[in-house]
């Protein structure tokens, strides 16, 4: 059963500058990686699609499903909540008893087995983080909006953390908003770069992700990413 | 135990300032006369430290409760907190001593004056300190109660008010301290009892060791309620 769509087409405003022109991006199922220098307005798609207050005028349209799953560059965790607690607050805040045990086997999966009920502050970084995918995998939403969410971890949670979203979001529409090359190419199955107020596709690695470096190709594609983005930033 | 040497060292001013100017004891009297005039009016003071503890109380639980709720639906409603907005920076500006006679007036010499007092001396830092409190949550967790399609109710049950707890507990600690003010202040103006009333027929009857008994009664009752309050602002600062 495919998702149902997400897409966005229209052009924005910030005061009277352009900040991006009239475009269309409709995402598939899986991966599409949103790239570019900062100011460019990737976040701003992002929270349009979320139905997000953004500061810019938007005109256009945007199509989303109901339930979206969403994370942030930060965690966004509530201090006073358990981890469990924390991975159950998108249930509450939608009305509906949050599902603790479902919670508890996420954060397993996680690797955060026993770590349940600790608070937030007694968690590293990467366990933070982890919180946060089971409160947005909980949601078991067809579209997924990841605003940087890795971009803060070490090297090491950042691809555990890449690699557990890749495996809990398969057969789901995901936008991954980065500015990271590696990441964009790593993860997506799909990926747009975003700057001077247009939109462009690409070249991706072809087949399944992960992506590693070890497959032919890999560094011809990630140099022309590299080029683009030196152009554009 | 930390207070104990500047205690200690107060007393010893004190006492050195009575030996020194040879000042008549109806002035101020030595801190052993003082602590004598306790003990012989031991059940006096406790008596009416209860009334006053009592009343002090009454005001802080209710103004805290008002205070809360009012800020609570200046958050929910933009219209309402434009309106009363001003209206609460106005009344701060109303020395609510000046009012006591009036409330006085109004409502008798019985306890609902004095607690009234306390309340509206309560109720205005903490209203604005929890809706400051409520209003600054940070957008990002907002943003998790847009995306869920959160109503108002759940969004502030949720997300605001837990953001605002430790403002809270700051205001407490600030209104702990300024509420027995605020019932002394009503029993000052007419009353039959309480530590204020004790204070002013000790003071009338030149007792001036049983006012400053009374004096250091009331200082140990807001000692109390401010370590309480203190104690109360931890739990809901640390999560």
């Amino acid at each position: 059963m495919t998702p149902p769509p997400a897409r966005i087409e229209g052009a924005a405003w910030l005061g009277d500058r352009v900040l991006f022109a009239p475009l269309s991006l409709d995402l598939p199922v899986g991966w599409t990686c949103l790239i570019g220098p900062s100011g460019a307005g990737k976040s701003t798609v992002l929270r349009l699609l979320a139905g997000l207050p953004t500061g810019a005028r938007f005109e256009g349209q945007v199509t989303a499903p109901d339930r979206i799953a969403y994370m942030a560059q930060s965690d966004l965790l509530l201090p006073r909540l358990s981890a469990v607690e924390n991975a159950t607050l998108g249930q509450r805040l939608r009305g509906e008893p949050g599902d603790r045990a479902r919670a508890a086997a996420l954060l397993a999966e996680m690797g955060l087995a026993g770590l349940e009920r600790r608070r937030p502050a007694a968690l590293s970084g990467g366990q933070r983080q982890r919180v946060s995918l089971a409160r947005a995998l909980i949601e078991d939403a067809p579209l997924a909006l990841l605003d940087e969410p890795f971009s803060a971890l070490d090297a090491a949670n950042r691809q555990r953390m890449q690699d557990l979203a890749l495996a809990h979001l398969a057969g789901r529409r995901v936008l991954l908003v980065t500015h990271d090359p590696l990441e964009a190419l790593r993860l997506g199955q799909r990926i747009c770069l975003m700057a001077g107020g247009r939109m462009e596709d690409l070249p991706t690695l072809p087949g399944p992700a992960p992506h590693s470096p070890q497959e032919p190709g890999f560094g011809r594609v990630y140099d022309g990413l590299m080029a683009r983005l030196m152009e554009a930033a | 135990m930390k207070a104990l040497g500047p205690v200690i060292f107060l007393v010893a001013l004190w006492q050195a300032v009575v030996s020194l100017t040879g000042v008549p004891p109806f002035i101020l009297p030595p801190p052993l006369m003082v602590l004598a005039a306790a003990r012989a009016n031991l059940d006096v003071l406790a008596l009416n430290a209860a009334v006053t503890a009592g009343e002090v109380l009454a005001g802080l639980v209710l103004g805290t409760l008002t205070g809360c709720a009012v800020a609570v639906a200046m958050a929910l409603s933009d219209r309402l907190r434009r309106f009363l907005k001003p209206v609460l920076v106005l009344s701060q500006a109303i020395p609510i001593f000046a009012l006591a006679p009036v409330l006085t007036l109004w409502l008798g010499y019985g306890l609902a004056p004095k607690i009234l007092i306390t309340v509206l001396i309560v109720f205005f830092p903490l209203a604005s300190v929890f809706l400051d409190g409520l209003l600054a949550t940070p957008e990002g967790l907002l943003d998790l109660g847009r995306i869920a399609r959160a109503g108002p109710w759940r969004r502030l049950w949720l997300l605001r008010i837990p953001h605002a707890l430790p403002a809270l507990g700051a205001g407490l600690g600030v209104a702990a301290v300024y509420a027995p003010i605020g019932a002394v202040i009503g029993e000052w103006v007419g009353a039959a009892q309480g530590l204020g009333y004790v204070m002013l027929m000790a003071n009338a009857r030149s007792h001036a060791d049983l006012m400053f008994a009374a004096l250091f009664v009331l200082v140990g009752l807001t000692l109390a309620l401010y370590a309480a309050a203190g104690w109360i602002a931890r739990r809901l600062r640390t999560p």
